[in-house]
């Protein structure tokens, strides 16, 4: 069984090569480039989030409905995949779900505050895709956003696609 | 009593799942990237290196381990208790060179490859090649200079997976900054 610290390593290496790759030959990254690192990191942890909900949900039964499923994702996906329980659940109850954490652990070794707020956005895309992947096998289409104003405190939006 | 024991086995196998599935997305990403295998080898590598560097701290405050006497040491350490802290295998040490400069690490199974299966386009892909960096990066830092390669996979039909480890030199620890 690996240890948890091996994915945080793993996880940081990725993000900070994905971001030197995207960069090598410029002075400076321009938001397109900063979209495709966002965009790439997310893809991956779309296949990754498939992948780990299928395990997860083998032996289950299936859900009521589309609350049950982000209720599942809040308690038992977050707990496995994050170690611990998203705090706060809100929906409007027409599709959109704000799922706020307030100790990411993604977040929790960059800092307590304010300080290095722009990294943030590059160190949740992983598992922003990790989210959608999820949903996704789960029958679910989804767009899931990450916003953070206060580290390690994050809310994830998760906005259900109607077909 | 046993449910709680349950839960904890279980969130260790999904970290492990975590950490597996993460791995193989990210070797697939790099096979997109890079055109081909070699490429892909080093990449890795470099990569291991970089989570080498860092992971030794881990490992440091962690197992509490001193300043090992020889390299017959340091092979015993790294095989008994960091596969053992991150990974949860222990490979056997074997195969010494008479000079005991140089040994191969047997892993019976390695975490890296479970649900992994190579295709054929894919012949020279060193799937676990992040290892080697990592234990090159870590021993780095603790002043040895030692040359890390796969010599069996079991992923291209091996019936072990062996690392072989060989000591290049010691680092003097005064030296500036590498500028190479």
């Amino acid at each position: 069984m690996t240890d948890e610290v091996l994915f945080e390593f793993l996880h940081m290496e990725m993000v900070s090569n994905v971001y030197k790759e995207q960069q090598s030959n410029k002075m400076q990254m321009d938001n397109k480039d900063r979209a495709a690192c966002v965009s790439v990191l997310e893809s991956m942890g779309f296949r990754v989030g498939q992948g780990l909900i299928e395990r997860l949900t083998r032996d289950s039964p299936s859900f009521k409905d589309e609350l049950d499923i982000m209720k599942f994702i809040c308690k038992d996906f977050w707990t496995k995949v994050f170690r611990r329980q998203i705090d706060n659940l809100r929906t409007n109850h027409q599709g959109t779900y704000v799922l706020q954490d307030n100790k990411f652990t993604m977040l929790t070794q960059l800092s307590n505050g304010k300080q290095y707020l722009d990294h943030a956005p590059k160190h949740l895309a992983f598992s922003c895709g990790m989210v959608r992947g999820a949903l996704s096998n789960l029958g679910l289409d989804s767009v899931v956003t990450a916003e953070v104003a206060v580290m390690p405190s994050c809310k994830f939006q998760v906005v259900i696609q109607k077909l | 009593m046993s449910r709680q024991s349950n839960r904890t086995a279980d969130s260790k196998k999904m970290n492990s799942e975590l950490f597996t599935l993460t791995y193989g997305a990210l070797v697939t990403q790099l096979c997109k990237d890079y055109e081909n295998d070699e490429e892909v080898n080093k990449q890795l590598d470099k990569m291991g290196y970089n989570i080498g560097v860092r992971l030794i701290e881990d490992f440091l405050a962690r197992s509490s381990i001193g300043r090992c006497q020889d390299f017959r040491e340091t092979a015993d350490v790294i095989a008994k208790v960091a596969f053992k802290m991150y990974l949860g295998t222990t490979p056997s040490v074997t195969n010494w060179s008479p000079a005991g400069d140089e040994f191969s690490l047997i892993l019976e199974n390695n975490p890296l490859v479970d649900f992994v299966e190579l295709p054929d386009n894919h012949n020279t892909l060193i799937y676990s090649n992040l290892l080697c960096g990592v234990l090159r990066g870590a021993l780095e830092m603790v002043q040895m200079a030692v040359d890390v390669r796969f010599v069996q996979d079991t992923l291209r039909g091996d019936n072990v997976t062996e690392i072989r480890m060989k000591f290049i030199k010691r680092i003097e620890e005064n030296l500036p900054a590498g500028d190479e």
